[in-house]
């Protein structure tokens, strides 16, 4: 076998980090802002948590494309689907629509999602959808390229019953982490909270989450650390 | 729109002539499962399998049920796609239901819920669009113990024990020289546990966390997951390469 052929047991890497958390009284959706097409970064600003319905979103990994057209297709049917019911849909009413759509051209589509929303039956749920189509319901999902990175840090950090600043802040760290290394990952982190009372969006920049390893503290310019720090060798041959 | 099966008619919703392009059929697993283990027992069959979805070489999923009852005597355990599994649920939830509607006292036994899979694997594999499974059906209907097995080529066959993946490599040669007829549920558990063992040790896709499900003539059970222990502690594990430094 050629190696420069790609590990034919390796499905294709996503560029993206997305994840979902289910906290005591809701679910916190988390994504970075980077699209990228090859090397080039088409969009350092994306937003990649979709809403579907009031109470359902969904993040959006793989192909920017096929996401979108499964997130416009389902929005579509959920409309239709709560006019008929006179009542907002369930989270797993989407997340299995999401699933149709996914399964039924997985020939087609690359596009790993993960449906997350709160409904008064069931409270807050996330169902992951990855490549092929499966439907799989979890305390917290994690996808994209930049999710390789988090396996052994949610191992670690997640347990049942955060409250929603717990969550929120576990989100936002496991984000950024992936961010430092994972290129196809790079922006800033957006979370979305949903709750029995309703949809916050929030936006964290650089600046929100610590330093990792080998990472420095950004600077404005060389000049300034120059002229702060007269005292001690201001160039170093 | 969305319920057609036929990737020709999906390239609709898609758009574009370059998805034409890549309509190839034959499909690619993503989501997968491992082994699934069958023997039968006294009182009827006994099942197995771990509860994870593998991603390639990633353990992505460890909470998967992998085996689900079928109607009132059966029950079915898949490796290979999950997607494609929960597709085969589907099938036979519409299958058991149009069975009960009969209301004629009648319901659909092992054999016949095999043979229906066979159908659908084998017509599938025939259009060169397989749902990427290798299952395994047990139960037991009016005293009688059906164990049978049917893959994503339509090979399909019964017996007393079976298996899918690497247990077809590992654990059938335990099954062939340690099974006999009229196993005890102590015995049969046992003897599928040191399979799944050894599958733990030897399969990289193996998770520590497993079910056992027992269908005898008063229904289908499962039990909690639980875990393996293992065994590390023999003294040639401790220094193997000392005869031979570099060597593994």
């Amino acid at each position: 076998m050629d190696p420069s052929m790609a590990d034919l047991n390796s499905p294709h890497s996503m560029g993206t980090t997305i994840i979902g958390v289910t906290y005591d009284g809701g679910v916190i959706l988390g994504a970075d802002s980077r699209t990228s097409t090859g090397m080039y970064v088409a969009n350092r600003a994306s937003d990649k948590i979709t809403k579907l319905t009031d109470n359902v979103y969904l993040c959006r990994s793989g192909s920017a494309a096929d996401s979108q057209i499964v997130s416009d297709y389902v929005r579509y049917y959920l409309h239709q689907h709560t006019i008929q019911l006179g009542q907002p849909a369930t989270v797993k009413v989407a997340a299995n629509l999401v699933r149709l759509i996914s399964y039924n051209n997985k020939n087609m589509l690359q596009t790993g999602l993960i449906v997350g929303g709160w409904d008064k039956y069931n409270g807050g749920k996330i169902y992951g959808v990855p490549l092929g189509g499966t439907i799989i319901e979890q305390p917290f999902a994690i996808g994209g390229s930049g999710s390789t990175y988090l396996y052994g840090f949610f191992d670690q950090e997640w347990k049942d019953g955060m409250t929603k600043d717990e969550a929120e802040k576990l989100v936002v760290k496991a984000v950024s982490l992936a961010i430092a290394r994972d290129g196809a990952s790079g922006g800033f982190v957006r979370t979305v909270i949903i709750n029995s009372e309703g949809v916050t969006r929030n936006f964290y920049p650089g600046d929100a989450f610590p330093l990792w390893h080998e990472e420095l503290e950004p600077q404005n310019s060389l000049l300034d650390i120059l002229s702060s720090s007269s005292s001690s060798e201001p160039m170093v041959s | 729109m969305g319920t057609s099966k036929n990737s020709a008619y999906a390239y609709q919703i898609v758009g574009g002539w370059d998805r034409l392009a890549s309509l190839n059929t034959w499909g690619y697993p993503y989501v997968t499962g491992t082994s699934v283990i069958g023997i039968k027992y006294k009182d009827g069959i006994l099942m197995t399998a771990d509860m994870g979805g593998s991603y390639g070489s990633t353990l992505r999923y460890k909470s998967v049920e992998r085996m689900k009852p079928v109607g009132k005597h059966s029950l079915l355990g898949a490796s290979g796609e999950i997607s494609d599994f929960q597709e085969i649920l589907s099938y036979l939830d519409e299958l058991i239901l149009y069975d009960n509607m009969w209301d004629d006292g009648n319901s659909l036994g092992p054999k016949e819920v095999h043979n229906y899979l066979t159908r659908v694997m084998y017509n599938r594999r025939n259009k060169f669009n397989p749902l990427w499974n290798s299952l395994v059906l047990g139960g037991i209907k009016n005293g009688q113990k059906y164990l049978g097995t049917v893959n994503m080529i339509g090979v399909h066959f019964e017996d007393n024990h079976v298996a899918t993946g690497f247990g077809n490599h590992l654990a059938r040669p335990i099954l062939r020289d340690e099974w006999h007829e009229n196993l005890s549920f102590e015995e049969g558990v046992k003897l599928l546990e040191k399979c799944m063992r050894v599958l733990l040790y030897r399969d990289r896709s193996a998770v520590n966390k497993l079910q056992i499900a027992k269908i005898t003539e008063e229904g289908v059970t499962l039990s909690k997951p639980y875990a393996l222990k293992t065994f590390w502690q023999f003294s040639a594990f401790q220094n193997p390469t000392v005869g031979a430094e570099g060597s593994w």
